[in-house]
């Protein structure tokens, strides 16, 4: 082959490399391999069936069987198929693709604290119970609200634990009421949230501005509503200026307000929902809090609520037992011992075993430590600055379906491309081949074709513009060669994949 | 800060180029009485030693290096090290997920490798992505069976794990769903067969059962399912020791299996994050909570892997969703990915009759302690057994820790039936020298009585 053929071309950030190929682990697999040894057993060795007769194992279970390196060489390969934050921007609108400190995953991996049995006495615990003691300080002050339980193990998991505080508060007031309210751009998990917890839902219609449109609250909050499920900032990164009036107008009826904490990336230290009428709301550690999404997870969802929920919060509850409440949250232990308090007649009871994921914990009070005032407030005006950057260069090219300012994320349609034939999701992929991924495809649904960008604080100027650059080399393409964009993308290992075949004829497993 | 790529000229620059006066200009529209106008009262900024240092005390102050003999739901085993060297590679650690499949193919194959071992190692013939864990896992496998059958009731065994069974009544309590409780036999701490089968009846979607159960005891499966399944009632079987699939035999006759994988490589971590995951008959597919990998091919033909089903989900079904759950345990199911892979076939077998033998042991010699005695003796058990104690729980235990060793769990806290019983488990890591000194501690009791 002639040299001058190969080409080895940049498009804007990137240039392709090889990636090696790798089977199913499975398909790696043969008989006799070990990667591991076990000490010798310093016990009596045992006759497991006499031991267990009839429920012995018989057929063993069709495990892999490699050699150590080929194990490290299957998974480091597999991870050379990934994108991350770590390689670059993670536009996903919604999502907080921020970076991870590493000095989190230290932490969290130390002795004393990792290696702690959640049924170890508390006596023995006083370490990791003053851990999550000062943290959940540290997101009181920063929601502006009175307690909290950091037991959910997500935001969904946060916002079942949310709604249920408020349904056992209403019925403390002998009505548990019949329906939620949730704004037609929320989460999907609002309403599947609201179902699981027994209610019915009903849809509330934005404003023209992508807000809640107060006439209509007023029309639909009744006597039968027991919560506003509101995201603030909204989805499409807008805060909603008449929040006040919000509040009211459901305190009025005797309805609370409860807020989907997802977008808090944009308030931390700027404005506390629990000084702007929120009466519950759930928090995404993994989001704001910088602990790792981890390819779909862990994530950990604490609820913080006003004071009168309080009781309501799931056993157990985080006690101190003497010593003086503080009046500023320092980082050495405040006197008396910390211990689990179980008897709470009007708790809504456990959510999850034990007291949350608490690993996360540990890393979001890293980041928080990290942070200080100071470095959360700046964070929060850079996640802003960047939204606003972005939206500044783009919007001659894409349309805005709302012109209201924009917080952290900024939320584009794809009309104008629409009407080329090259729609979001196309767009979208076409981006992979710039180096990027992603922004949030077809959310919210409000908007037809939305592209949710948001580049959290993140990014750099430099990274910020890479990312303007190729949205608009994009745009271009549209005009010049669409079928470019509708057929990317063209640099990853496999092309677009048949999801209609996937779900047709679920393959959900390997079988030799 | 740090983590901020931004120099403050840099700032400045990007203001003018969206035609802003001040950053204040861009929060303008928070109405002015609710803007914070002051620091937010928590710690000032920390260097990464300070932050490092705060953690180390912590984990000082824990309590370190103490033997253990809790179990309970949570398991302490060896950990191989390539765990966490390949978890923490930035791809896997900093990824989202993955629903841009054509860039994230290393997490979906993963997850595929993840449902294929769960599958055989549980018997069933699919499992998802995960849950969030055992307890959840279990209560949302009780709601997919009320959908399954259109039943509103189960059936729980009172040896489910008791937090388990907690979550489970908060799940349920407000749907107007209800649960009947099933006594233990009181000789051989399994599900009391005579209560069961007038327990369940044709009102019942499910029978939840845990295996090995809370006591440590292993269930009898097979007549179990014969009883449910007469009655037109799934099977769930819970198994908060994912290690005793090893050497125990799946569940086969379940419909629906509910594990906690925390034991396949995954930290204590005082109890979380784990990785629950929800396996089962194939039929039982389109109600099946959370996420799925599937295989598929891309244009040119070449394998590749999707998330799939997703019309089960809260983003496409909403309030219809078979669950609310997006954000799994992704990265911990990864764990136990890989810790499948470092055991293999033979290893699992071997890791399990490892944890059978050690318990045997301690069984052994503590109950042979005098004033000591071993609770449900009789029935299969695998490595978790109750002691009886003459002498009450919290003196040997003060005892105990004196010596740096943390004895067994009370269960009166959870039986009141079982006043002075405890919960042991014995794991591999469990030495034979901690076995005898807390024999030798146990047995001190008696000289000073």
């Amino acid at each position: 082959m002639a040299t001058e053929s190969i080409e080895r071309k940049t498009v804007g950030k990137v240039r392709p490399h090889q990636t090696q190929n790798e089977g199913l682990v499975f398909e790696k697999s043969s008989p006799g391999k070990k990667a591991y040894k076990l000490p010798p057993l310093d016990v009596p060795a045992v006759d497991a069936s006499s031991l267990l007769g009839e429920t012995h194992r018989q057929a063993s279970a069709g495990l892999p069987e490699l050699s150590e390196i080929e194990i490290i060489r299957h998974f480091t390969r597999l991870s050379t198929w990934n994108y991350a934050i770590d390689l670059g921007m993670y536009p996903l609108g919604s999502c907080t693709m921020k970076y991870n400190p590493r000095v989190n995953e230290f932490v969290a991996r130390i002795e004393g604290l990792a290696e702690a049995h959640p049924y170890r006495p508390d006596a023995q615990a006083q370490g990791i119970l003053e851990v999550i003691d000062l943290l959940q300080k540290c997101l009181t002050e920063i929601t502006g609200m009175d307690a909290i339980t950091l037991q959910p193990a997500a935001g969904a998991h946060g916002e079942f634990t949310g709604i249920l505080l408020v349904r056992a508060w209403h019925e403390s007031q002998g009505n548990a009421r019949k329906k939620i309210l949730i704004p037609d751009s929320a989460h999907g998990t609002n309403p599947a949230t609201a179902a699981i917890c027994g209610y019915a839902v009903e849809n509330l219609k934005s404003n023209s501005e992508g807000g809640i449109d107060l006439e209509a609250l007023e029309r639909q909050v009744d006597s039968e509503t027991a919560a506003l499920m509101l995201t603030n900032p909204s989805t499409i990164g807008v805060f909603e200026s008449q929040i006040h009036r919000i509040a009211d107008i459901l305190h009025a009826k005797g309805a609370l307000l409860y807020m989907d904490g997802a977008n808090m990336n944009a308030l931390v230290g700027k404005v506390r929902p629990g000084d702007f009428g929120v009466d519950v709301m759930h928090l995404n550690l993994h989001k704001t809090f910088s602990t790792p999404h981890g390819g779909g997870g862990p994530g950990s969802g604490p609820v913080a609520c006003k004071r009168f929920l309080e009781p309501f919060l799931p056993t157990p509850v985080l006690v101190r037992s003497a010593g003086e409440p503080q009046s500023s949250v320092t980082i050495s232990a405040a006197p008396g011992a910390l211990h689990w308090e179980y008897d709470r007649p009007q708790s809504v009871g456990r959510v999850r075993a034990f007291y949350g994921n608490t690993g996360m914990f540990i890393r979001a009070l890293a980041y928080i430590l990290a942070n200080g005032p100071d470095g959360l407030r700046q964070t929060t005006e850079d996640a802003v600055l960047n939204a606003n950057y972005v939206r500044a260069k783009l919007e001659d090219l894409f349309e805005l379906p709302y012109k209201t300012a924009s917080m952290h994320e900024v939320v584009f349609s794809d009309k104008r491309q629409a009407a080329k034939g090259v729609k979001t999701g196309d767009f979208a992929k076409r981006l992979i081949d710039y180096g990027f991924h992603p922004y949030t495809v077809s959310f919210p649904l409000i908007v037809p074709g939305a592209l949710m960008i948001e580049p959290t604080e993140s990014e750099s100027k430099e990274e910020l513009d890479l990312f303007i650059e190729a949205m608009r080399s994009i745009a271009r393409e549209v005009e010049e060669t669409p079928e470019l964009v509708k057929t990317a993308p063209h640099s990853t290992r496999v092309s677009r994949l048949d999801e209609v075949q996937a779900a047709r004829k679920p393959v959900l497993r390997w079988r030799g | 800060m740090r983590y901020l790529p931004k120099s403050d000229a840099e700032r400045e620059q990007m203001l003018a180029e969206i035609g802003a006066k001040s950053i204040d200009e861009l929060f303008s529209v928070i109405p002015e009485e609710y803007r914070l106008e002051r620091d937010l009262k928590i710690p000032r900024q920390q260097a990464e030693s300070e932050i490092i240092r705060y953690f180390k005390d912590a984990g000082q102050k824990n309590a370190t290096d103490y033997a253990s003999f809790l179990g309970a739901g949570a398991y302490r085993h060896y950990r191989p090290v390539i765990i966490d060297s390949l978890v923490q590679r930035g791809e896997f650690l900093t990824s989202y997920t993955p629903y841009q499949a054509e860039m994230t193919q290393g997490t979906l194959q993963a997850i595929f490798e993840f449902q294929t071992m769960i599958a055989e190692l549980t018997g069933m013939d699919v499992a998802n992505a995960s849950m969030y864990d055992g307890s959840t896992g279990a209560a949302e496998a009780v709601l997919m069976a009320m959908r399954v059958t259109g039943r509103h009731k189960a059936v729980v065994a009172r040896t489910v794990h008791p937090e388990y069974r907690e979550v489970l009544a908060t799940y349920l309590r407000h749907r107007e769903l209800a649960t009947a409780e099933i006594p233990y036999d009181a000789k051989t701490g399994r599900v009391d067969m005579a209560a069961l089968e007038t327990a369940v009846t044709e009102e019942m979607a499910a029978v939840l059962v845990q295996s090995p159960n809370f006591f440590g005891i292993i269930e009898d499966i097979p007549a179990i399912a014969e009883i449910a399944h007469k009655k037109g009632a799934l099977l769930i079987v819970s198994i908060a020791e994912a290690v005793s699939l090893g050497v125990v035999q799946p569940p086969v006759e379940a419909d629906i299996v509910s594990m906690e994988a925390q034991s396949f490589g995954v930290a204590l971590s005082y109890g979380g994050p784990f990785c629950g995951v929800i396996a089962a008959k194939e039929q039982y597919l389109r109600q099946m909570p959370g996420r799925l990998a599937g295989q598929t091919v891309d244009k040119d033909g070449n394998r590749g892997f999707v998330l799939t089903l997703s019309t089960r989900e809260q983003h496409i079904r909403r309030e219809k969703a078979t669950s609310n759950i997006c954000t799994n345990q992704a990265l911990v199911a990864l764990m136990a990915t890989i810790f499948l892979t470092v055991y293999g076939k033979e290893g699992i077998r071997e890791l399990a009759e490892h944890n059978l033998a050690k318990a045997a042991y301690a069984a052994r010699e503590l109950s042979a302690v005098s004033g000591v005695r071993l609770r449900f003796d009789g029935a299969p058990r695998f490595h978790e057994f109750v002691l009886q104690t003459d002498e009450v729980p919290s003196l040997w235990q003060q005892r105990l820790i004196d010596e740096r060793i943390v004895g067994g769990v009370e269960l009166g806290r959870w039986y009141p039936e079982l006043k002075d019983a405890t919960l042991w488990c014995a794991t591999e890591v469990v030495t034979r020298e901690q076995i005898d000194a807390a024999a030798k501690v146990l047995a001190a009791g008696l000289v000073e009585a």
